[in-house]
């Protein structure tokens, strides 16, 4: 998120310096005009959604290249598990503008945003959990959202600075596939905030980790820590004989390889299971209905090293600034 | 459309144009697409695919043309041909890309300008079929490649989901899409519908079945079929491999001939 574009002419001040557009080096470049006509310095809003989010201890990001892996699925199964706590609350917030899915997932279809002095309120699945979704300001599931990006970015930033969460341990935000508006609207607009970390999804086959590795530069190329990959889907074991068949073969390593090479955590794998798709379905927690397969321990132990993750991240950026976080349930 | 204009359009040439959308992400629409493409040309037809999935290309590796590039010509950019006939060809963000791995950040104005780009500059020739993927979504590439398609006049659009009620209602989305746009709608496949179990031959319905054609139905549009989870299919897509060539007696490729077969009849009865 380098302010000075790549292609940009040498000694080019940055476009959001005060001097772009003005500077000597700016004679001739083709964006000079756009540069001096645009407010200067960072966009507002940025500080306002720190303000609004200082409350949130932890914030995550769940991404992926590639679609249909189970991003949404995951998000709502890690909220799950983190409120199986009771003394945390959580909440979930879903930046997939032209699919939401989050809603139906978390059994909150059709449920209605509430205004208040304070900012939207958002739908509460439970008592520590909330929801804010797009979902939720349409009329109907037919209502299709056919926006371009601009449009996507003012409603992303809408939900992160006027969303009244209160206070919040963790934040989990579930992101459309792609590296292109929402990815970078998060990013931009969570600068100052500090995201913990992104969980990045895949699926075994080589064709969703040639998505998924941009995925992963993308993180790098925005500065977003990555808390790891997980792969879903790997491996399906028959109900009737208990054989396990790979229909998404990883022809390449899978998941676990791809993290190695790239450098990043492996969190683990998750079986598919028919069951998981069902409980999405219905929006119901899988880790709840079906609390002894193996999918849910291997969800229990993904979700612990996440949580560890965020403890260890935030007692890093402690003792970095030298202060505490400014959470009142801190003590 | 039949007769070929002079000058730079390159898309007048083409007699249909066929989009596969669907607002789910990894429901199969490049699968989806690929296959129709393969299928028209065994079916003797000259066939173009544009993959227009910029962040997520996935076209050049299911017919494992990873490292091909681009060439120029002075009308434009040439397609890269899939076989030596040079009766199927694609063009893809992929073939621009130095490395793989680079992750195409872009937001919507440029993606539009892209695919305007992709959509006018590149060299189809005498095409009787064009093939266009698309990314998952309602948003800036899909309203753009409809926009620019207007006076092209496309057969319609392809609709792909899979059979849970999740993917059903990104789906549903789209058909509203498709009618705000006056697309019409050719149709909607179900794709993974059910997974016959290697050892035992016994049917699981991993995604649940029948939400397409529940789909169809409630919409009143025609449901072109259903496309078994098939490891097989998934093997060969990885290596690039014709799976209508390799495995063509089983009931996937049954399937998906009869999809094709009906897109071939469908674009017959049009005027």
């Amino acid at each position: 998120m380098a302010d000075i574009p790549t292609d940009a002419p040498e000694h080019c001040p940055g476009t959001a310096s005060d001097d772009a557009g003005k500077a000597a080096a700016c004679q001739g470049c083709p964006n000079q005009n756009v540069c001096t006509v645009l407010p200067k310095g960072p966009d507002p809003a940025v500080a306002e959604i720190k303000e609004r989010l200082s409350c949130v201890k932890h914030k995550i990001v769940v991404l992926s290249g590639k679609g249909g892996v189970g991003k949404s699925t995951f998000t709502a199964h890690l909220a799950h598990g983190l409120a199986t706590d009771h003394t945390k609350q959580v909440g979930v917030l879903d930046v997939d503008i032209c699919g939401p899915s989050i809603p139906r997932i978390l059994g909150v279809e059709g449920e209605q945003v509430h205004q208040s002095g304070s900012g939207w309120s958002p739908v509460y699945v439970d008592d520590n959990l909330s929801v804010m979704s797009i979902g939720f300001l349409l009329g109907g599931p037919d209502d299709a959202v056919i926006w371009r990006g601009p449009k996507k970015n003012g409603l992303i930033k809408q939900f992160l600075r006027d969303v009244d969460w209160g206070e919040m341990d963790f934040l989990v935000i579930d992101t459309p596939p792609g590296t292109s508006d929402e990815h970078l609207s998060v990013a931009q607009y969570l600068k100052e905030s500090q995201i913990d970390g992104a969980v990045i999804i895949t699926t075994p086959q080589e064709l969703a980790l040639l998505d998924v590795r941009k995925e992963v530069n993308f993180c790098r190329k925005v500065e977003m820590p990555i808390i790891g990959v997980v792969e879903n889907m790997s491996g399906f074991v028959c109900p009737k004989c208990k054989n396990e068949s790979q229909i998404f073969p990883p022809t390449t390593g899978g998941g676990e390889k791809m993290a190695a090479d790239m450098d990043v955590k492996f969190l683990g794998k998750l079986p598919l299971d028919p069951r998981i798709g069902k409980c999405c379905d219905e929006g119901k927690s899988f880790l709840t209905e079906v609390p002894d397969s193996p999918a849910t321990q291997a969800y229990t132990q993904i979700i612990n090293k996440i949580v560890d993750h965020c403890n260890k991240f935030v007692a890093s950026k402690e003792t970095e600034t030298g202060e505490k976080m400014e959470v009142g349930s801190s003590s | 459309m039949s007769a070929p204009m002079a000058g730079t359009d390159h898309l007048s040439h083409i007699e249909h144009v066929i989009l596969v959308l669907s607002g789910k992400g990894g429901v199969g629409k490049s699968t989806v697409a690929t296959q129709i493409a393969l299928g028209l040309r065994h079916a003797g037809k000259k066939v173009g695919l544009l993959d227009l999935d910029l962040c997520g290309p996935s076209i050049p590796r299911m017919f494992n043309l990873q490292n091909q590039d681009i060439h120029q010509c002075p009308e434009g950019w040439l397609p890269v041909f899939v076989d030596k006939d040079q009766h199927l060809s694609v063009m893809s963000i992929a073939f621009l890309l130095e490395d793989a791995n680079d992750a195409i950040v872009w937001r919507g104005p440029k993606k539009t300008a892209m695919i305007k780009q992709f959509l006018s500059d590149v060299v189809w020739r005498d095409l009787e079929y064009l093939v266009i993927d698309t990314p998952p979504g309602t948003s800036d590439e899909h309203i753009s490649v409809v926009e620019s398609l207007k006076s092209y006049n496309p057969d319609g659009a392809v609709l792909v989901t899979t059979p849970q009620a999740v993917a059903v209602g990104d789906v549903r989305r789209e058909l509203t899409f498709c009618k705000k746009t006056h697309i019409p709608v050719i149709g909607i496949i179900e794709n993974m519908s059910g997974f016959v179990c290697p050892h035992c031959t016994e049917c699981t319905n991993i995604f649940s079945k029948g939400g397409g054609e529940a789909l169809a139905k409630q919409f009143h549009v025609p449901f072109l079929g259903c496309i078994p989870l098939d490891p097989k299919l998934t093997h060969c897509l990885e290596q690039g491999k014709n799976f209508l060539e390799v495995y063509n007696d089983t009931p996937t490729h049954k399937a998906l001939d009869a999809v094709i077969e009906r897109l071939i009849r469908i674009d017959r009865d049009l005027p």
